[in-house]
């Protein structure tokens, strides 16, 4: 099997097409995301998206729609409710706890509502299925990625001094709540975006994995937000490759299965190097 | 779809008690709810206290692949939600720790590991190509066709895991509170917090077997922190956790007798609405406490 051959195939060239924009977006905000220590709220709007697109699928919509303007409402939701545009684990964890619980009761409503009802449409939205993309949905899914990246990239600066140090940055008159909130409803069209390719239990893996990585590499912050990128693409690519080679392993496995072992390896790499890290934030 | 369409409740709760425990499997479904809901309460008081809650999700979501492991190489589901849950926090426990600001280096390892369990998990169903009403069981929970030795095996389990809390209880609540010190008085924090960890996912194991893996934190993190917003004092709120726990899981089971959705739906919002309650008034106190404060100060 060649890289070529593999890419003949129209299903896994939209796959690759839609897993790099994706992967790349996931990267870039997964490195804030460790960074301001957030990462369980990634947790749980990936599973907000879980509900956003059961109760899209329970109405008869798009799925999309209830993915994006579940995952963005609630993103901005948890900022607003704590201070600094940061939310208590706790208040995030009751609130998602509920609408998990809810998704469960659209999930019946669907299944048991609509007789045209997909039956695995549960698992499906929970664990992803990124070589079903059809060509349009790659090329959205793709034009969303790199939507999501640039406003990343852009706020980057603003973000990092926010992050880092947020009592100066505010007296410096960065709008320090604002970022917050902006950022968390990236993270929210991130999470929904990913939702397609991965699934919604798995994106964690490609949130936290390779911005996780990247940031025990270096702790330089613009160098980590790039690694974390290239590090997120590749264990994407991998992934993809490894379930065509291995039709026996699924393809959300296998990405997220890559992007843990990546850590894995970092992780044992910088504790035998006994190095003492001098923490980032 | 079981019996909803035929009957209703009566609204009598005596007669509706007498209707559902007429039921062997109601019966053991409220034996097994009430002995997970105290063990998840207790252990869910001390998860909320310690601000563990990514741990605890992630404990909880680690049963799945248990579950479904087991059932791929055909040993009974039990014996896979322990194995998972318990090595989990092993793994978690082992996760080096370092000063305040590293939270998020952790919280990326503790978010790697559910992803992959998670991935392992659905690995395992793909290769088991079961009929697909089981992995919803697994994630979303039933309550049906509980036998009476697994409420033995459950009743067991949290005996266990209370009898270890109150022998851990009064240490571990001077460790969660002030690490520094109780290090300092020759608390022993650390291996403190990795039973801690065992325990809780041992707790998770039993619950998720009921609630299913992904609802399972409801349970753990509602009541507890309904409680503890009501209340600093620790017995009492730990108390009141556990009431809540057990009148949610009640009247979730009574709800998914006469209803067609499934129990973790009505487990999660009955548990829902005290917290949010209690937020709103406590949200409510203080902001009243800052405006006597402001007009105190301007007059």
């Amino acid at each position: 099997m060649t890289v070529l051959d593999a890419l003949g195939h129209p299903f896994f060239a939209n796959a690759m097409l839609a897993g790099t924009g994706i992967a790349a977006a996931c990267g870039l905000v997964g490195y804030f995301l460790v960074l301001r220590a957030q990462i369980f709220t990634g947790d749980a709007l990936s599973h907000v998206a879980f509900t956003g697109a059961l109760a899209a699928l329970a109405f008869g919509l798009d799925p999309r729609i209830g993915l994006f303007a579940a995952t963005i409402a609630i993103a901005v939701l948890m900022g607003t409710l704590g201070r600094k545009g940061v939310a208590d684990d706790v208040v995030i964890g009751n609130i998602f706890a509920w609408i998990l619980g809810l998704g469960v009761f659209f999930l019946t409503v669907y299944t048991t509502s609509r007789s045209t009802a997909n039956g695995s449409a549960g698992v499906t939205v929970l664990f992803g299925s990124i070589f079903g993309i059809s060509s349009n949905d790659a090329v959205t899914a793709a034009v969303v990625g790199a939507t999501v990246c640039v406003l990343t990239v852009a706020l980057a600066r603003p973000l990092l001094f926010a992050t880092l140090d947020p009592a100066v940055a505010a007296a410096r008159g960065v709008p320090v709540r604002l970022l917050g909130l902006g950022f968390l409803a990236l993270v929210g069209a991130c999470t929904a975006e990913a939702t397609q390719a991965v699934g919604a239990l798995l994106l964690l893996g490609l949130l936290a994995a390779p911005a996780g990585a990247a940031s025990r590499l270096t702790t330089r912050p613009y160098r980590a937000l790039g690694l974390s990128v290239v590090l997120a693409v590749a264990d994407m690519w991998a992934g993809l490759g490894l379930s065509y080679a291995v039709p026996m392993l699924p393809p959300s496995f296998a990405i997220v299965a890559v992007a843990a072992g990546v850590f894995a390896v970092v992780l044992a790499g910088s504790a035998a190097r006994g190095r003492t890290r001098t923490a980032v934030a | 779809m079981l019996l909803a369409d035929t009957l209703g409740p009566s609204w009598n709760i005596i007669t509706d008690i007498q209707e559902l425990w007429s039921f062997p499997f109601m019966v053991n479904a409220f034996r097994a709810g009430s002995v997970i809901a105290v063990a998840a309460a207790v252990m869910g008081w001390f998860m909320v206290l310690r601000k563990q809650t990514f741990a605890g999700h992630t404990l909880a979501v680690v049963g799945f692949p248990g579950a479904a492991g087991a059932t791929l190489i055909g040993v009974g589901a039990a014996y896979g939600y322990f194995a998972f849950c318990v090595v989990a926090a092993l793994v978690i426990a082992a996760i080096p720790r370092g000063g305040q600001g590293d939270y998020g280096h952790e919280s990326a390892a503790t978010g790697t590991i559910q992803a992959f369990a998670l991935a392992c998990g659905f690995l395992f169903i793909a290769l088991y190509k079961g009929f697909l009403n089981g992995v919803n069981a697994l994630l979303f929970g039933t309550f049906l066709g509980i036998t009476d030795d697994q409420v033995l095996v459950l009743l067991g389990v949290t005996t266990v895991v209370l009898v270890v809390m109150a022998a851990l209880g009064r240490p571990l609540l001077f460790a969660s509170i002030d690490p520094t010190v109780a290090a300092a008085r020759g608390v022993p924090v650390r291996a403190l917090s990795v039973m801690f960890l065992v325990l809780l996912g041992a707790a998770v194991a039993e619950a998720s077997q009921i609630t299913g893996t992904l609802l399972v934190f409801a349970l753990l993190v509602m009541p507890a922190a309904t409680a503890q917003t009501l209340t600093a004092r620790p017995a009492l709120s730990l108390a009141l956790s556990v009431a809540i726990a057990l009148a949610v899981t009640w009247l979730g089971l009574g709800a998914a007798y006469y209803s067609v959705y499934p129990i973790g739906f009505f487990v999660t919002t009955i548990a829902f609405i005290p917290y949010a309650l209690a937020q709103l008034v406590r949200r409510g106190q203080r902001v009243r406490h800052r405006r006597t404060q402001l007009a105190g100060s301007s007059a």
